[in-house]
């Protein structure tokens, strides 16, 4: 099949290759996608914008059918599904075809980012399929994966050099372009901010304060607020560093891990742009799980308090309200 | 998910890890009767007397007692039973001691700290273990950090021997002891994995005199996300350990948490659930709550949210605080609706609903002639509830 020829990486590729923005020329050839394949060029409308080709695992089930929808309603870019055992059917209307497993998926799509809604019981066993078949960009929304599932599949992504989103995430959207998740698409608005957030709720209401004070997003992630996730705060500070279209950085984190201190630590030795941040929990009582399996205070460094401390000592600007959150932003920006 | 320290040895041995030998009790008038079988089975006169509640730290409070002979464990078994132990974890009431576990006596000669658990910044597992056994590793860490050991546990190759046998040889083990350690530090690791714990700790890890090395006290947290497959884990939960309230929230997947202010909250979603509870504080009040009703806040969900927050009688006013993304705020507006005028409230409620179709939401609330005070933003969300509450 030719298709399947063109989609085979380069040799040498570990799955890094920088996807570029073009569609591809009339013959249909995708392979000078290909191209560049040692230097990667960090641009969030890379991560996901309009030639993202989506695919959603656990497209027939309810939460996935109806994310599905709402996902290709947004950029118009989910090219199939997988569900084992219903290769062969259509999903959304009868127009996306679905797949059995993730290899025939790229295979026969071409697709490069999967949206993940598989139960917890399975969702690892999800996320390394999608990594062993090559799909460079996995977004796992799932909730309630065990940690030892977790430890395992980050560690499969990681050796195959593919980025995972998640899990117990909203997602990712890159306003007037793409959708991979949940997060509602119409309260965003096109823009310069950059969206890093541990929570789904809470960046909908950061993302609502923006577009009230009239300041848009290049790109909102929500990294999920499990012990142990894909992509870290660190990894996307870099990346919005290195996107021209994102002019500042909003970093949503929680009571709980290292993750927002080791952030920190970076910002204040590589940002050039300004960044800011909030951290919810101040009110959390020590030793208790704030809803999100990896929000609990085990360490005096992980409280809210402190957290900020080590942010503000960083150079950034921590926000104390989550009330001024947009307010904030367009005052210093300004 | 936690257990008690009798359950946590149960597991240790299931899995090789030698313990005390110990029998439970639960009942005033079996005291003397387990003191006897312990003695006689063990062959021991000394016993130990250990109240099992959740929380750390209850040797300083008075929940554990060396016996010399039956006379004085059925004397402190019998004190112990039924108190409530304040303990630097527990509140300031204390926690009601409902089992004892009463257990052979060792010769210390000497203690240490041994743990694994979970680096979520390394993505690995950890080990960690100390020559300052008996003292909680918070207190190692400030006091002595040099003595505190961590050995990190790649998660696809797991423990390897010589890593077993560099905490052991950096505890000062040698010989027989050194040989023991390397084998129990392997089978702590299988039984973390195997049960899916996110924490195994020995405190103290104990060389009796007799130069065995045995598990003195074990406590096990579990990943509550593998609960479903560890049935034998999940049928250890004792809700007497738990708030009342926070077992019958659980029963309706509803997250909630009790605190101690006034003001009780409901909202969508953990982070913003602690953001409002965290401008609730910013805004002079107390949070009576963290509760989170996940993604579709519907008529039962907020019936039972409120249920849950006023049985709690000091909360005198409730915010809803509702982002509306997926979910449409209209339609939490007529759950909100129908659950107050059903459950005749009694406290102010204070609603903001943000979001998808929230402007339809907020003529409803309007027009339902239902006592709400309605917000806007989150400053006034939380500004109108923290008058409401303070009266």
């Amino acid at each position: 099949m030719r298709l399947k020829r063109l989609f085979a990486p380069p040799p040498g590729d570990l799955g890094l290759t920088t996807w570029r923005n073009e569609e591809p020329s009339s013959d249909g050839d995708y392979s000078r996608r290909f191209d560049n394949p040692v230097k990667q060029v960090h641009i969030m409308s890379i991560l996901l914008n309009k030639s993202s080709r989506i695919i959603v695992q656990g497209i027939t089930g309810s939460e996935g059918s109806f994310h599905a929808e709402q996902c290709h309603k947004y950029g118009n870019n989910v090219v199939g599904g997988v569900t084992p055992g219903k290769g062969g059917q259509k999903a959304i209307d009868d127009t996306v075809p679905v797949f059995n497993h993730c290899q025939e998926a790229r295979e026969a799509t071409g697709a490069n980012v999967s949206l993940i809604f598989v139960p917890a019981p399975f969702a690892a066993d999800a996320i390394k399929e999608a990594a062993e078949a090559g799909i460079e960009l996995i977004i796992c929304i799932t909730e309630g994966i065990p940690v030892n599932d977790m430890v395992q599949a980050v560690s499969y992504v990681r050796s195959r050099g593919v980025r995972l989103i998640g899990p117990n995430c909203p997602g990712l959207l890159t306003p007037d372009e793409a959708k991979a998740g949940i997060m509602p698409g119409h309260i965003a608005r096109k823009g310069s901010v950059g969206v890093i957030s541990k929570s789904g709720t809470l960046t909908y209401e950061a993302v609502h304060q923006l577009v009230a004070e009239g300041l848009g997003q290049s790109t909102c992630v929500g990294i999920g607020g499990d012990p142990i996730i894909g992509t870290t705060m660190i990894d996307l500070i870099g990346l919005f560093e290195d996107d021209p279209e994102t002019d500042a950085i909003l970093l949503i984190g929680e009571i709980g891990g290292q993750m927002e201190i080791e952030a920190s630590r970076y910002v204040k030795e590589h940002a050039r742009k300004q960044v800011f941040g909030f951290i919810a929990g101040r009110t959390a009582p020590p030793g208790r799980r704030m809803g999100h399996a990896g929000a609990i205070v085990s360490g005096a460094d992980e409280s809210a308090a402190a957290k900020m401390a080590i942010m503000r000592d960083c150079g950034i600007c921590v926000v104390e309200s989550p009330a001024d959150l947009g307010a904030t932003i367009k005052t210093k920006l300004a | 998910m936690k257990v008690h320290e009798y359950q946590a040895a149960k597991l240790l041995r299931t899995h090789g890890v030698p313990t005390p030998a110990g029998y439970l009790v639960e009942k005033e008038d079996d005291i003397g009767d387990t003191v006897q079988r312990v003695q006689k089975d063990f062959n021991t006169t000394a016993v130990v007397v250990k109240a099992q509640i959740h929380a750390g730290g209850r040797g300083k409070g008075g929940g554990v007692k060396f016996c010399r002979d039956a006379v004085a464990a059925r004397e402190n078994a019998s004190r112990i039973l039924g108190m409530q132990l304040k303990t630097p974890q527990t509140s300031a009431e204390g926690q009601l001691v409902r089992k004892l576990y009463v257990t052979e006596a060792m010769d210390i000669d000497q203690e240490f700290y041994l743990a694994i658990t979970l680096d979520r910044s390394r993505e690995q597992y950890v080990l960690i273990a100390s020559s300052e056994g008996g003292v909680e590793i918070e207190e190692i860490a400030e006091h002595s950090p040099g003595k505190i050991i961590k050995e990190y546990i790649d998660p696809v190759f797991g423990l390897q021997p010589f890593q077993s046998y560099r905490v052991a040889l950096k505890l000062g083990l040698s010989g027989s002891a050194l040989k023991q350690a390397k084998i129990l530090i392997k089978k702590l690791f299988s039984a973390y994995l195997k049960t899916d714990a996110s924490l195994a700790e020995i405190n103290p890890l104990v060389r009796t005199k007799q130069g065995e090395l045995i598990a003195l006290d074990a406590k096990f947290n579990f990943d509550d996300n593998a609960l479903y497959r560890q049935q034998e884990i999940a049928a250890m939960r004792d809700e007497f350990e738990e708030d009342p309230a926070e077992v019958e929230a659980s029963k309706f997947n509803l997250n909630y948490i009790k605190l101690c202010g006034t003001v009780g909250c409901m909202v969508n979603g953990a982070g913003l659930a602690m953001a409002t509870m965290d401008i609730i504080k910013l805004k002079g009040g107390e949070p009576a709550n963290f509760l989170d009703v996940g993604g579709g806040a519907n008529v039962d969900t907020v019936k039972n949210g409120f249920r849950i927050i006023l049985a709690d009688k000091s909360v005198t006013a409730v915010l809803i605080n509702i982002f509306g993304g997926i979910v449409r705020c209209d339609r939490v507006a007529n759950g909100i609706v129908q659950a107050v005028r059903e459950l005749n409230l009694d406290v102010p409620v204070v609603v903001r609903l943000e979001g998808t179709n929230a402007e339809e939401a907020k003529r409803i609330l309007a027009d339902s002639g239902v006592s709400i005070i309605p917000a806007t933003t989150l400053n006034d969300a939380a500004e109108k509830v923290v008058r409401a509450a303070t009266g």
